[in-house]
């Protein structure tokens, strides 16, 4: 666990370091470039927001309703039989659609039961290790017009499956 | 899709809340889940802007080729029917190297334009070639090093250790990669 943390740790700042010191090779003006990068980022902030706050409503009236609660009750009778937290289904679900619908619920996951719970770790590394699988099908196939795309999207899913029952075993079972 | 889902979901919830007599608390989620959002935002802006100064030092300089040459053989395998050299081999590099780093933004345009190279290179236009397959599914992978949108979350949250998933992200990236890779190489055969 000691060594987990610290290789995690250090992962960050290496990377930065090593950008830099990337940038300082190719005698670049880094400063510069580091202001107009992040005043990019301030775009998408700004344009996630909406996306935000409507999933945000959404899931908000899930859970205050009582509804979410049944819903995650009704799955966890069967992700229990797999080690699956059932309070991870929701994201689970929503992970492969939609990037912000997925943010918004994981936010709201690692709020209810903590963010560094198991359930809060799991909820983490989910989102890390896995990607919007339909949009990303969806604009990579329609930018050039193809009809068959043969066994993409079961490969993917295999993939975006596979890689959530990893994280929970991980922290359930190894960690 | 969420055209759908969202209305549903909320109406829904609507009719629950009111038969569950849960009512009140519905209303106050309305208010507390705008809150929600805004709060997020704002916590997220920093670290955002951050990573997005950071790669944009990547962009410009020579990182990108020098990491390019690091996943040559990975290529090999991933695409078999091409050639160092082949337009397409560049672009889907770069791409692969924008993943890995995080720089969504410059890989997704990279991405399409492989795209269009494999197209006019593809004898049947309507049905995709199989490196075509293995470069989508990637794409539908994270393959990225540092997950950085989760770490801004999770220092949002006020976690006491907000890096400490990155290794087990990158095992459980790792083997869901290797899934899909196998998926792909065993199904591309028979579809």
């Amino acid at each position: 666990m000691k060594i987990i943390n610290y290789i995690s740790t250090l992962a960050i700042p290496i990377v930065i370091i090593v950008i830099i010191f990337y940038g300082i090779l190719d005698k670049k003006k880094i400063y510069d470039i580091f202001i107009d990068g992040a005043k990019e980022g301030m775009g998408i902030v700004i344009n996630i927001f909406p996306t935000l706050l409507g999933i945000f409503l959404a899931v908000g009236v899930l859970r205050s309703s009582g509804l979410l609660e049944i819903i995650t009750n009704i799955f966890s009778f069967f992700t229990n039989k797999i080690g699956f937290p059932s309070e991870v289904v929701p994201l689970a679900l929503l992970r492969p659609i939609s990037g912000s619908a997925s943010l918004a619920v994981a936010t709201d996951i690692m709020t209810t039961y903590g963010v560094d719970s198991k359930i809060g770790l799991i909820a983490s590394t989910i989102m890390g290790s896995t990607e919007t699988t339909f949009y990303t099908i969806a604009v990579y196939t329609s930018s050039i017009g193809v009809k068959k795309i043969r066994f993409v999207l079961i490969a993917a899913l295999i993939a975006d499956i596979v890689g959530m029952l990893a994280s929970a075993i991980m922290w359930n079972y190894i960690l | 899709m969420l055209n759908k889902i969202w209305p549903f979901f909320i109406i829904i919830s609507f009719i629950f809340a009111i038969i569950t007599g849960n009512i009140e608390r519905f209303n106050n989620s309305i208010f507390s889940s705008c809150a929600q959002a805004v709060d997020l935002s704002i916590k997220l802006f920093g670290t955002m802007c951050l990573w997005n100064g950071i790669m944009k030092i990547v962009q410009e300089s020579s990182l990108i080729k020098k990491l390019s040459n690091i996943i040559s053989p990975l290529m090999k395998f991933l695409f078999p029917n091409m050639k160092k050299g082949d337009k397409e081999y560049e672009e889907i590099t770069i791409n692969i190297i924008a993943n890995l780093l995080g720089i969504g933004n410059a890989a997704t345009p990279l991405g399409l334009k492989a795209m269009k190279t494999m197209q006019e290179k593809n004898p049947n236009k309507e049905r995709i070639t199989d490196s075509m397959a293995m470069f989508i599914v990637l794409n539908t992978a994270s393959l990225q090093l540092i997950p950085t949108t989760v770490i801004a979350l999770r220092a949002s949250l006020g976690s006491a250790n907000v890096a400490q998933i990155i290794l087990p992200v990158w095992i459980s990236t790792i083997i869901a990669d290797i899934a899909g890779i196998t998926a792909s190489k065993v199904l591309m055969k028979k579809f």
